[in-house]
């Protein structure tokens, strides 16, 4: 084994020193027995029973969740439609398919909530809202799930699919019991990162949310705008966990997930 | 009534003609072998059997049927691909019975034909592997029981022994050719190598640029190449510049420019006048060093150019008088170590009046 410069390790520490101590501080604060965030008093979970005794972040977080499981489900299913119908690039216009489908993923964020808004407001006449902020949402999610699942399918024999058919099996049998199967893990890695794109977007949201509802991120801003409360810390971390949990098992399914089977 | 019959069939991809006027009768029961040099248009025309693709002109019938418009699941043809086509998330057993599973077999009957099939390819100990845990052979059998289970009235197999190394190619020519006399289900085996061709099949198609150039069984096919594609692509072969002389009912007088008059088999489209050439195997030219004897008819002078020992036999390319290159296969029958002709030597070479095929330009 070559071991590295001391150099370079030190700079690799500090990268990550860099992304993580702010992240480590605020779940550190959110256990801090103080109402200010300077110093460390002692350990205390208060802050956790304050949040989940606090009604606005309750249905803040009742509508995220709702937002990110529907819209998830959404994108999951026309994503991986469009990931299929980019995997068999036969006709010619389906060889632009992907630059579309992608366009929401590489635009920058606010540039989408714009349009999204203008688009909802001018064009749909919508009233702002879940409805609205579901679809922003799925718009932006579609892009990932079509390329996981047009990913895992390039790994693929093409020459699977045609035996299936040629040893009996009709169109949906074939994807029944050969490509779902194949890219079921691509498909819930898709899942996943779309779900956790929904709960933690706040840019977009706050464009087209209008003014009823409200979700975790924009509820979390409102307050911030007053102070930084304990209280705050306590949602972030748990916002956190969830994201870094489900980021983890995406990442798992995702590449791993033909692996000993090819 | 032939099983199989392909009527004009024509395929064009953009300018190029994949197939030109291709037809062909296939037996029950044969052992057939489409065979010819990579892009020749041998994928296309299994692909139309399967029911890939559609012809642009002509048609496909199967047991007097026609196939246009039926889709690849509801014809009676199984194909084995180049790269097995397995499935990747079934196990062998799984792999195998899949056409069952689709056909909404019983499972009793289903498990009943899943232990033949497997046994009829030696796997039975492997029904529960994963494809990953496969060697190469082993995929390929898989691939086959699983295209022999419901019973096809054809199996398309397309080159699927290319991707395996020269030992294990041998041994599973063997083991195709006793697994067809055995189940008796027509094979349609494409392949771009005419040992395999010759080696595996009833009947041979040689194909060339979309076109067939010629169809007949192995051994009319090597001794009776019908054009110089055919005698060049099938083995090896020396062609000799000859113009006719004299055409024969029994025999052919010929002139070779350098050398002079020779004799060859008759042929029925030889005239007097024409130029073309004589079509020899190397194993049908003898060699020996000095002066040939005279009575195999055709005698000639050279020197040794080069030669290839291939441990069975030994190959020596002969440089004639006239410059022409002409390749003798002597085989290594003696005991004990071989002894060489060296390079520079003067030989003789000979071979029978009715050996070899003359082929007009
Ligand atoms: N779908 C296609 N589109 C365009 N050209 C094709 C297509 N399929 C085959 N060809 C061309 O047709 C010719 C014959 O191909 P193929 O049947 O695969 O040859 P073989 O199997 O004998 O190697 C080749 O030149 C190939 O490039
Ligand atoms: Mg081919």
């Amino acid at each position: 084994m070559k071991r590295g410069a001391p150099g370079l390790w030190a700079a690799a520490l500090s990268v990550y020193a860099f992304l993580y101590v702010p992240l480590a501080i605020v779940v550190l604060f959110s256990f801090n027995d103080s109402m200010l965030s300077a110093e460390w008093v002692g350990f205390t979970t208060r802050w956790y029973a304050t949040l989940f005794a606090d009604q606005q972040m309750l249905d803040a977080a009742a509508n995220s969740l709702f937002i990110a499981l529907s819209a998830a489900s959404l994108s999951t299913v026309l994503g991986t439609m469009a990931g299929l119908a980019m995997a068999r690039r036969r006709s010619a216009w389906l060889g632009g398919l992907p630059l579309l489908v992608l366009g929401p993923v590489a635009m920058p964020e606010l540039l989408l909530g714009v349009s999204l808004l203008l688009f909802f407001r001018q064009v749909l006449d919508l009233t702002l809202g879940l409805l609205s902020i579901l679809i922003a949402h799925v718009t932006f999610s579609i892009g990932f799930v079509a390329v996981v699942v047009r990913s895992s399918l390039a790994m693929l024999d093409e020459s699977i699919f045609e035996a299936a058919r040629d040893l009996g099996a009709s169109s949906w049998q074939t994807f029944r019991h050969v490509t779902l199967p194949l890219i079921r893990p691509a498909v819930l890695a898709g899942f996943l990162m779309s779900f956790t794109l929904s709960i933690d977007d706040f840019v977009i949201t706050f464009f087209v949310a209008g003014v009823g509802v409200t979700t975790l991120p924009l509820q979390i801003y409102s307050l911030i705008k007053v102070a930084v409360t304990p209280e705050i810390n306590a949602v972030s971390t748990l916002l956190m966990a969830l994201t870094l949990t489900l980021i983890a098992l995406a990442a798992k399914l995702a590449p791993d997930a033909l692996k000993g089977r090819l | 009534m032939p099983l199989l019959e392909i009527r004009k069939v024509s395929r064009r991809f953009g300018d190029l003609k994949a197939l030109d006027d291709v037809s062909l009768s296939i037996e029950a029961g044969e052992f057939f072998t489409l065979v010819g040099p990579s892009g020749c248009g041998k994928t296309t025309l299994l692909r139309m059997i399967a029911g890939f693709d559609e012809p642009d002109d002509g048609e496909l019938l199967l047991d007097g049927r026609l196939l246009a418009g039926i889709s690849p699941e509801k014809r009676p043809v199984h194909t084995v691909f180049q790269s097995y086509a397995l499935f990747p998330h079934l196990s062998v057993a799984q792999n195998v019975a899949f056409p069952l599973e689709m056909a909404g077999v019983g499972r009793d009957e289903r498990r009943r034909r899943l232990a033949e099939a497997l046994a009829l390819v030696a796997l039975t100990d492997k029904a529960e592997r994963y494809p990953n845990e496969l060697s190469g052979g082993q995929k390929q059998r898989v691939a086959l029981a699983r295209s022999l289970i419901d019973q096809p009235r054809v199996l398309l197999l397309d080159e699927p022994l290319a991707a395996l190394d020269a030992k294990l190619r041998e041994q599973i020519q063997g083991e195709l050719i006793a697994l067809q006399r055995k189940i008796g289900i027509t094979f349609v085996f494409v392949t771009h190598s005419q040992q395999e061709a010759l080696a595996l099949s009833q009947r041979i198609a040689v194909m060339n640029q979309g076109r067939i150039e010629q169809i007949g069984a192995p051994a009319e096919i090597y001794n009776y190449p019908k054009n110089r594609f055919v005698a060049d692509f099938i083995g090896t072969i020396n062609l000799l510049p000859v113009e006719v002389r004299e055409a024969a009912a029994d025999h052919l007088r010929l002139f070779a420019s350098g050398l002079g008059d020779l004799v060859g088999p008759p042929a029925a489209t030889a005239r007097p006048g024409q130029h073309g050439v004589l079509a020899l195997r190397p194993e049908q030219v003898g060699i020996v060093a000095g002066v040939p004897a005279q009575e195999l008819g055709n005698h000639f002078q050279g020197r040794v150019r080069d030669y290839l020992y291939l441990g069975d036999v030994t190959v020596y390319k002969v440089a004639l008088d006239n410059g022409v290159i002409v390749e003798a296969l002597v085989a290594n029958s003696l005991p004990g170590p071989t002894r060489f002709l060296e390079r520079g030597d003067p030989v003789g070479i000979a071979w029978r009046r009715d050996a070899g095929v003359y082929l007009h330009d």
